[in-house]
């Protein structure tokens, strides 16, 4: 089968989403802009925070975006693959941490 | 790849003329020349470097050039009082044989002289006078800087070419470009690196200012973003690489009706290393002649004519009104 779930096209219907929620659609947006517009942090800081959370969301819409986002914005690859890092790093450690619950089971359950 | 392959393909990717009817969706069909502020003059085809994204496919090997008559033809073309700027480019501007006497005499006009320069030529001995020569008659230097970054700027350039463009950049610092108060205008120009779009000229301008500052001392007047145009060298490159269609696409996609009304064909002239006049480099290097009943020549310039031009549009027209827009002074907004 040559269809797939995820197509390369699909991101270009990126700004349909709000098609049968055209009010929650254009909230959204405006959110969307605004937050991931410069403001403190530059448009730059934001594409690799963006490219990071893509990439642990597994989002390869988001993933495809922001590479290229990174790429217009002349951010290196040395960066992308640092900011890729963190967000690995979290991820193991958020998993991590909650072996904290395991650890407190185990040691309330045993004799 | 040929010119008829080239129309070909053009003609491929726009089948239903897309970008007109684009321009018809925003009234803007059939877009016409508002003036001709700037004649922008190919003076040889001719260039030191064979950078990868070159639309006039620039080399050593070229050998053609703007005849000294033609020459001539521009300075008078260049008189009328409406025209305010001579944009001299290439290939390599330096290595036509007659570009110091040019510059001297469009200087002389008293109007805004401008050269696109790839900066690495600068440091030949053959050129090195040319950072004087510029220097002496107050000519506006625009060198092209794909990325501040070096690897990046090699892998397009050529290796070694970086070092050598912040060695010349240094050099037109050291004779007041860029500084301000000097009236010596020096500009850099961005073009991706790839095939994506180029990102906000404010980001990219601060981001190019505090490398080059930290890293090698080097300041400048402005950054201008330019989009890769899929024609020539880099038209290749998008083919070779399988990324033709999604580049098309995404210049398209990229369509901002606000960009039309400023593009720069409807303010320039281009001439053509034979004297001939297109609406645009890219029109030039597709040999899309100018519309009918146009003067063909620069020998036959006539400012009022020209200034009320159609425009002749074909779907590499989308790189110019992509996101912010593109000239060759950067973005349109």
């Amino acid at each position: 089968m040559s269809r797939q779930y995820y197509e390369t096209s699909d991101l270009q219907d990126f700004p349909n989403i709000g098609e049968f929620a055209p009010d929650q659609g254009d909230k959204f947006f405006e959110y969307y802009t605004t937050a991931t517009s410069a403001g403190k942090l530059t448009e730059r800081e934001k594409s690799l925070i963006a490219l990071a959370v893509a990439t642990v969301r597994h989002c390869p819409y988001c993933i495809d975006a922001y590479t290229n986002k990174c790429l217009s914005m002349g951010v290196s690859h040395d960066e992308m693959m640092e900011a890729i890092h963190v967000g690995a790093a979290m991820v193991a450690g958020d998993t991590l941490v909650h072996s904290t619950q395991m650890r407190k089971i185990v040691k309330k359950k045993e004799m | 790849m040929g010119l008829d392959e080239e129309h070909e393909l053009m003609d491929r990717m726009d089948q239903s003329d897309s970008f007109i009817e684009q321009l018809k969706v925003c009234a803007s069909y059939p877009l016409r020349a508002q003036s001709v502020d700037v004649l922008q003059i190919n003076i040889t085809r001719r260039c030191n470097l064979c950078c990868r994204h070159c639309h006039v496919e620039g080399s050593p090997d070229r050998t053609e050039e703007l005849s000294l008559d033609n020459l001539n033809a521009c300075l008078r073309a260049a008189a009328h009082s409406r025209i305010t700027t001579l944009d001299i480019t290439g290939g390599s501007p330096e290595m036509h044989p007659h570009l110091e006497w040019f510059l001297g005499e469009a200087a002389a006009m008293q109007k805004r002289v401008l050269v696109r320069s790839n900066g690495a030529i600068l440091l030949d001995d053959a050129y090195r006078r040319y950072l004087d020569v510029y220097a002496e008659h107050g000519v506006e230097v625009v060198v092209s800087l794909p990325n501040p970054l070096q690897d990046r700027t090699d892998r397009m350039r050529g290796m070694g070419v970086f070092d050598r463009i912040m060695a010349a950049l240094k050099e037109l610092n050291m004779r007041g470009y860029g500084s301000p108060n000097t009236g010596l205008i020096l500009n850099l120009v961005h073009n991706p690196v790839g095939a994506f779009l180029p990102g906000s000229q404010q980001a990219l301008e601060r981001e190019y200012r505090l490398k080059l500052r930290h890293d090698c001392g080097i300041e400048f007047n402005s950054l201008f973003c330019l989009t890769n145009c899929p024609v020539g060298r880099y038209l290749d490159f998008l083919k070779r690489s399988g990324n033709l269609s999604e580049y098309t696409d995404m210049l398209k996609q990229s369509f901002n009706p606000s960009a039309v009304a400023n593009v720069m064909c409807r303010s320039t002239i281009s001439v053509g290393v034979d004297g001939r006049l297109f609406d645009c480099d890219f029109n030039q290097v597709l040999d899309l002649s100018l519309s009918d009943g146009m003067p063909a020549h620069i020998n036959d310039f006539d400012f009022e004519k020209l200034a009320q031009r159609t425009i002749v549009v074909r779907s590499h027209c989308f790189a110019c009104t992509a996101g912010s827009g593109s000239s060759c002074q950067g973005v349109l907004e």
